[in-house]
């Protein structure tokens, strides 16, 4: 237990300065449309429709991306958000932490303001002497770090509570049932169709590390599907968190390799013209090194965060068709929800096919790297 | 001649953003194509062997997801693309 508690504190605390460097940043200094009662009370919740329309740019990458603040819901044109702290560190001044209200609608604090222009868009900066922008060094706890933190403690209390009732009772004399029961069917699932059958001999060494990343990737998709806080965080479909955990597999594979595995690689079993002279196959080789994880996070990069793009265009159709008259933005918004329910269970099946094949791939690609020589024949 | 007239009314329009919309299209054609084969031969080997249905099943879903995963790189070149 305490290995697994130790791999979950680490994956948390790589998190969070990564979580700082999000990509696709579009401040939400107060403005934007409010989708928080998704389905059901769609219609009736929002208010404070802009004078000429949805800006489906800002309402589109404002859900999507990371901000300064969690933004919760628009009540009479005034925006209701989390201010979360900004913690940065000047090269001249050394460090600020301050909250994120002081920065919304383009406030100034102690030289900082979010940047509006081209350069830096969104994130937060300070005008150097010259009236360039320095980006300083910016270790907030955005949206995206906030909800890290939150899935992850759901994670933790999920598994150390499945672990507490495996510590009161005898598992041989009765099944267990409620919280226990399944995550046992999870685990057991995760553990037998997936990490033996992938990983081969040795798979208890790996067995953290892969339920450890099944059950990340599919609570946090999960989370990232509901639509109110303390959901609606877009997490794994944001690039940079992929990237940790493809760097996380990229590591586990290629670290415990054997000898086997790298000769492989560097000098593989080919004609000797693919080799000699220029080692096109061991390149290609080392290509494909790289490759592999690569596909892992553009996979469900891609997957994520096009559902919940899809979900927030059907929502959006209620917003667009406001100004057509009663009757098609009626039908429209019947026509959303109901469609609006379904991609919601379809990404409930995708969360969890994402964290299957991601999980799948990583034990194949780790017992392909311990793979014993063939024996020899025909030589 | 015509179609110089047209290469030159298409240059005033956008024609990059068409060709990204085109894009995204044949991409999201080419996804279902695929799953779809993927459905025919589960259909097919179920039909033949209805006790490892199950298997064929999971199966199934998980090359579907990998075959989404290509359709959804170029999904996402289109976005860039887009947006840049």
């Amino acid at each position: 237990m305490m290995k697994s508690i130790k791999h979950i504190v680490l994956l948390m605390l790589l998190a969070i300065p990564l979580g700082a460097y999000s990509s696709e940043t579009e401040a939400v200094a107060g403005e934007a449309e409010d989708v928080a009662g998704e389905n059901e009370a769609a219609s009736g919740d929002a208010e404070a429709t802009p004078e000429d329309g949805l800006d489906m740019d800002e309402y589109l990458f404002g859900h999507i991306g990371d901000s300064y603040e969690w933004h919760i819901t628009t009540v009479n044109v005034k925006p209701v958000s989390i201010p979360l702290p900004i913690i940065v560190r000047s090269k001249t001044s050394g460090w600020h932490v301050f909250s994120s209200h002081r920065l919304e609608e383009g406030g100034e604090h102690e030289g900082f303001f979010i940047s509006q222009e081209e350069k830096y868009n969104g994130k937060v900066v300070e005008r150097a002497d010259d009236g360039t922008l320095l980006r300083p060094l910016d270790l907030s706890m955005t949206k995206n770090v906030l909800g890290l933190m939150i899935n992850c403690t759901i994670i933790v209390l999920l598994v150390l509570g499945t672990a507490r009732w495996y510590r009161r009772h005898d598992v041989l004399r009765e099944a267990p049932r409620g919280l226990a029961g399944i995550m046992e069917m999870l685990i057991v699932m995760v553990e037998d169709d997936i990490i033996k059958e992938g990983v081969g001999k040795d798979y208890k060494r790996y067995s953290p590390y892969l339920l450890t990343a099944f059950f990340f990737i599919f609570i946090n998709n999960l989370m990232g599907i509901v639509p109110f806080f303390p959901g609606g965080a877009n997490i794994t479909g944001n690039i940079a968190i992929t990237l940790v955990l493809a760097v996380c597999t990229f590591l586990a594979v290629n670290l415990f390799g054997n000898k086997h595995y790298w000769k492989d690689i560097l000098w593989p079993d080919v004609p000797v013209f693919l080799k000699a002279p220029l080692p096109l196959m061991p390149l290609i080789e080392i290509i494909g090194m790289f490759t592999k994880p690569f596909s892992l996070m553009i996979r469900l990069f891609a997957n994520i965060m096009a559902g919940h793009c899809m979900l927030l265009g059907v929502v959006a159709v209620i917003f667009i068709t406001a100004k057509m008259g009663p009757v098609i933005n009626g039908s429209l918004s019947v026509i959303a929800v109901f469609f609006g329910v379904f991609m919601d269970i379809l990404e409930c099946l995708v969360a969890f096919l994402q964290a299957y094949v991601f999980t799948m791939l990583s034990a194949v690609f780790i017992g392909m790297s311990r793979q014993e020589a063939e024996p020899e024949h025909n030589k | 001649m015509l179609s110089a007239i047209v290469l030159q009314a298409a240059a005033g329009a956008a024609l990059g953003k068409a060709g990204i919309a085109i894009a995204a299209a044949l991409a999201a054609f080419a996804g279902a194509f695929g799953i779809s084969k993927i459905g025919k031969a589960t259909m097919d080997a179920s039909a033949r062997q209805p006790e490892s249905a199950y298997g064929y099943r999971l199966t199934a879903i998980i090359i579907a997801a990998l075959v989404e995963g290509a359709s959804l790189f170029a999904i996402l070149v289109c976005l860039l693309a887009l947006n840049k």
